[in-house]
C-alpha cells in the first residue's frame, strides 16, 4: 500500500507539468491579447465606419447614438452595447443625411447581421449591407452580392403611419420580378428563405427604431456639432 | 518504410510536402480540408494559420519533451495547441477582419485538427527542437499546398475565378455544387485518385528498375 507521501511525490511531476504549461500558455495568450487588442478595435471601428458611409450615400462624418432613459437618444459612449447603437451620418455641410441602423435575425443557416441606412427626410431605406452571414455559398449568399437584390434597398419605402408609431406598410419579400409597390423587396430565385429573412429583419428593426428616430430628429440633427469629418 | 532511408534534416522538411503529405497521403485534418477550401484565399489563409500553429506547437512540445510526464502528455499538448490557436485567432483579426469572417469557426477548430496533435505525439515529443521545427514547417506547407490544390479547383469551377480574379467570359455558368460541401468531397476524391495513381506508377517504375538488378546479382 502506498503512503500519501509517496503518492504526492509521484504526482508532483504531473502537477508541475500541467500548472507550468498552463501558466506559460496563459501568459502567452494574455500578451497577444493585449498587443492585438487596440489593432482589432481599430479594424472594427474602420469596418463600421466604412459600412455606415456605404449605406448612407453622401455621408462623410458620423456620430453614434444610443437610447438613454425614457427612450430618448443620447450620444453613445465606447462601452455601450453595439447592437443598441444607431449611427447618424452627416454630409460635408454638417446636416443629417440619414441614420445607419444595425439589425440581426435568423437566416437559413445562422444569424444574419445587417446595417441599413434610413433617410428620415424622404422616409426611405437608402442602403443595406450584410455585415455577417453564413448563408449557402452560391445561393443564399446572393443577399450580399446580387446586384438586382441590392438595388431593392436604394429606395425602399418605410414611411410611417399617421400616428407615427408604426410603418404604414410592412416590408415584405415577393417573388423575383413581381415587385409592384415601393415597400416590397424583389426576392432571389433559389434563395427564398434568405431574402425573406432580410425582409423580416428589416421589418422588425424598422418597426422598433424608425418611430423613435422620426420623433427625435432634432437630437440627431444637433449631433453634427461635436465631430469633425 | 520511409524510415529505412538515412535521416537528414532536409528529409524532415521534405517528407511533409510530398511523400507523407498530410492530406493526400495521411488523409488527416479532413474537417478544414473540406470546409474552408471553397476559395483560394480561404485555403491559403487556413493553410498558413495551421502551419503557424503546427510549427510553434511542435517547437514548444519538443522543448518540453523531458518535462512532460507521459500520463498527462495529451492534455498538455492540447493546452499548448489551443494556446497557439487562440494566438493565431487574434493575429488574423488584427490583420484582416474579412479573412477572419470568412474562416469563421474553423480557426478555433484548428485545435482539433488531428494533424497537429499527431505531429506533436509522433514526432515533436521524440526529437530535437530543430528537427521538430522542420517537421512542422514541412507538414504545414504540405497541408497548405493540398488546401490550395482543392481551393483552386473549387474556386475556378465554382465561382469562375482564382484568388478573386475572374477567369472566364461573362457567359460562364459557375458550377455552384463545387463550392458547396459536396464539391469538396468530389474534388478531394479526384485529387486522391491522381495522387495514388502517381504513387502506383512510381512504385511500378522502382520495381522495374529493381528486378533486372536482382537478376544480374
Amino acid at each position: 500500500m502506498q503512503t500519501p507521501g509517496n503518492n504526492s511525490a509521484a504526482s508532483w511531476p504531473l502537477y508541475r507539468a500541467l500548472v507550468g504549461v498552463g501558466m506559460v500558455c496563459g501568459l502567452l495568450i494574455v500578451s497577444v491579447f493585449v498587443l492585438t487588442g487596440p489593432v482589432i478595435a481599430r479594424n472594427e471601428a474602420a469596418a463600421l465606419q466604412e459600412a455606415v458611409f456605404q449605406v448612407l450615400p453622401g455621408a462623410v462624418a458620423r456620430q453614434s447614438f444610443t437610447l438613454g432613459e425614457q427612450n430618448s437618444f443620447r450620444p453613445a459612449r465606447a462601452d455601450d452595447p453595439p447592437q443598441q447603437m444607431v449611427h447618424a451620418g452627416y454630409d460635408a455641410a454638417g446636416s443629417l443625411v440619414g441614420v445607419a441602423i444595425p439589425a440581426q435575425g435568423m437566416g437559413y443557416q445562422d444569424t444574419i447581421r445587417v446595417l441599413y441606412g434610413y433617410d428620415p427626410a424622404r422616409q426611405l431605406i437608402v442602403g443595406m449591407q450584410v455585415l455577417a452571414s453564413k448563408e449557402t455559398p452560391g445561393l443564399g449568399d446572393k443577399i450580399e452580392k446580387d446586384p438586382t437584390f441590392i438595388a431593392n434597398f436604394k429606395a425602399l419605402d418605410v414611411s410611417l403611419a399617421e400616428d407615427g408609431k408604426a410603418l404604414r406598410h410592412a416590408i415584405t419579400a415577393v417573388k423575383s420580378g413581381s415587385k409592384v409597390s415601393p415597400w416590397e423587396i424583389d426576392g432571389i430565385t433559389g434563395a427564398t428563405i434568405s431574402s425573406k429573412a432580410i425582409a423580416r429583419i428589416l421589418e422588425q428593426s424598422s418597426q422598433q427604431w424608425l418611430p423613435l428616430i422620426y420623433a427625435q430628429l432634432a437630437v440627431l440633427n444637433a449631433g453634427s456639432g461635436g465631430i469633425d469629418g | 518504410m520511409a524510415e529505412q532511408q538515412p535521416i537528414s534534416s532536409t528529409d524532415d522538411f521534405i517528407k511533409g510536402l510530398w511523400r507523407e503529405n498530410p492530406v493526400f497521403v495521411q488523409v488527416l485534418g479532413m474537417c478544414p480540408v473540406l470546409a474552408v477550401t471553397n476559395s483560394g484565399v480561404n485555403a491559403l489563409a487556413m493553410g498558413l494559420a495551421t502551419t503557424f500553429v503546427l510549427v510553434l506547437s511542435n517547437a514548444l512540445v519538443s522543448m518540453l519533451r523531458n518535462f512532460i510526464p507521459k500520463q498527462v502528455r495529451i492534455a498538455t499538448y492540447i493546452l499548448i495547441i489551443a494556446t497557439f490557436v487562440t494566438v493565431v485567432d487574434y493575429l488574423i483579426q488584427a490583420v484582416s477582419l474579412d479573412i477572419h469572417r470568412a474562416l469563421g469557426a474553423f480557426i478555433s477548430l484548428i485545435v482539433v485538427n488531428c494533424l497537429i496533435l499527431g505531429r506533436a505525439e509522433a514526432f515533436a515529443s521524440k526529437h530535437t527542437v530543430g528537427r521538430a521545427l522542420l517537421d512542422g514547417l514541412g507538414m504545414g506547407l504540405g497541408f497548405t499546398f493540398a488546401l490550395l490544390c482543392l481551393g483552386g479547383v473549387r474556386e475556378i469551377l465554382g465561382s469562375g475565378s482564382l484568388f478573386g480574379l475572374s477567369l472566364f467570359a461573362a457567359g460562364f455558368q459557375p458550377w455552384i455544387v463545387m463550392i458547396l460541401p459536396s464539391g469538396g468531397f468530389f474534388t478531394l476524391g479526384l485529387w486522391l485518385l491522381l495522387f495514388n495513381r502517381l504513387k502506383a506508377q512510381r512504385q511500378q517504375r522502382l520495381d522495374g528498375q529493381l528486378a533486372p538488378q536482382e537478376a544480374s546479382s
